[in-house]
């Protein structure tokens, strides 16, 4: 946001004027992933907001990218878009310079160097990237905007990422609980399936009802051995 | 309210309510004891949780206590949880401009219907009667996301017992100056269930 304060003064004299600018903004809305066995969700509401208004119900904050891996960008719009189209460059450059598509785990520590090459002038955005790994296993890493990287079963970030957080605790990694229904409930950090998809729309659902900054659309990125198929579910729009 | 850490929410079932707490005592990051009581019995069918400054949850649970027996003295009769309510409230307001820091949660049964009722306020006395669950403390946020999505209408009490359990210790586990531990009431008409949990010392 641009302002423009100084003293007010009758004289014929021009002084310079203060002007305060402030690069970042946050546009809210939360992210979440889940890895299972075979499949990676990768899931986002598409609501981008600034203080109490809201700029569009529909502006996408996860990406497919071209090697069969999906990154969600939380935080900044324009700097989630901008480090996409970046990150798009590169794996297709890494295509022609070595003939072949980039692994996810390749991809997962170029993502962490072009985060911390703005060490000092960051983009302001909450990363989770999702793909399947060489045994096609599926993987969650999740960023920090400087470039911290985590490797995980399950993550969630942005507006209601202390909502979800715990209840995907307790259903993906099943903390806190001794008698869990293997059949429906799978074990630790690898769900069947339809039970993610479950949650995934359940905590999306929650989350909703409490925070004013997620809403209007979920898109889901499912990311299998196959591709890449995506689902939009309606959110509440208040 | 983010000097010593805490976690309190109460939830409505059917013909029940039950509240729970955390059990930290701390100062900042460094943790002093795990046994703090921060749910007080105020009569037989009403609790009221405190969230917030310790120092303050002690003076006012006291406070609390004397008001309620006075008013059970003078009025010959069990104080109902939605009257302790406004007590708990106007107690509050009275500090307006140099208020308690904390932010009561009151669950309990009505004396002569056995209806359920629970209520938060926040530490100026302003009231929210909720008819699912109430948050209180440092790890609200994590309260209301879990509460949102395991909570459902018309539990019975080991249901209930089993929500607000799950609720509190996996919220706990993701606030770092909340837990060690937690200690939940399980409210029916005929007997009240207290017990404590173990949670992550960490």
């Amino acid at each position: 946001m641009l302002s423009a304060a100084g003293p007010t003064h009758a004289g014929p004299v021009r002084i310079p004027m203060e002007h305060g600018f402030s690069p970042y903004t946050d546009n809210g809305g939360t992210t979440l992933a889940i890895a299972g066995d075979d499949y990676v969700i990768v899931a986002g509401d598409t609501r981008q907001s600034e203080g109490y208004s809201i700029n569009t119900r529909y502006c996408p904050k996860v990406f497919k990218l071209d090697n069969n891996c999906v990154l969600a960008t939380g935080g900044m719009a324009a700097d989630g878009q901008n480090l996409v189209r970046r990150l798009k460059q590169s794996i297709e450059q890494y295509h022609h310079v070595h003939a072949k598509t980039m692994s996810p785990s390749a991809l997962a520590q170029l993502l962490s160097v072009v985060l911390y090459g703005k060490r000092h002038f960051p983009y302001f955005v909450w990363n989770t990237l999702g793909g399947l790994d060489a045994d096609g296993s599926g993987w969650v890493y999740s960023y920090d905007p400087v470039g911290n990287v985590e490797k995980r079963k399950w993550a969630c970030a942005g507006s209601a990422g202390h909502l979800i957080m715990p209840f995907l605790d307790a259903k993906i990694g099943h903390h806190h609980q001794s008698q869990i229904d293997a059949k429906t409930e799978g074990k630790p950090g690898s769900v069947p399936f339809d039970t993610a998809m479950k949650y995934t729309k359940d905590a999306f659902t929650s989350a909703t009802e409490r925070d004013i900054y997620t809403g209007d659309l979920l898109e889901i990125f499912v990311i299998r051995k196959s591709g890449v198929t995506v689902e939009q579910i309606p959110l509440k729009r208040d | 309210m983010e000097y010593n850490g805490s976690a309190v929410m109460a939830m409505k079932g059917d013909g029940c309510v039950a509240i729970a707490a955390d059990r930290r005592f701390g100062v900042q990051a460094l943790t002093l004891g795990t046994e703090f009581q921060k749910i007080f019995q105020m009569n037989k069918y009403t609790f009221v949780g405190l969230a917030g400054l310790a120092s303050d949850v002690i003076t006012l649970s006291d406070q609390l206590r004397y008001k309620v027996k006075m008013y059970e003295l003078r009025e010959e009769r069990p104080i109902s949880p939605e009257t302790f309510a406004h007590l708990a409230s106007s107690s509050l307001y009275e500090k307006r401009f140099g208020p308690w820091f904390v932010e009561p949660i009151i669950a309990g049964l009505d004396p002569k219907t056995g209806e359920p009722f629970i209520a938060s306020t926040d530490l100026i006395g302003c009231i929210n009667f909720a008819k699912d669950f109430v948050v209180s403390g440092t790890a609200n946020s994590q309260m209301y996301g879990m509460c949102e999505s395991l909570w459902e209408p018309n539990l019975g009490p080991e249901d209930l017992f089993e929500t607000i359990s799950q609720a509190m210790l996996n919220a706990i586990d993701r606030d770092c100056i909340a837990g060690w531990g937690a200690v939940v009431h399980v409210i029916t008409k005929d007997k009240i269930v207290t017990k404590h949990l173990k949670g992550r010392m960490d």
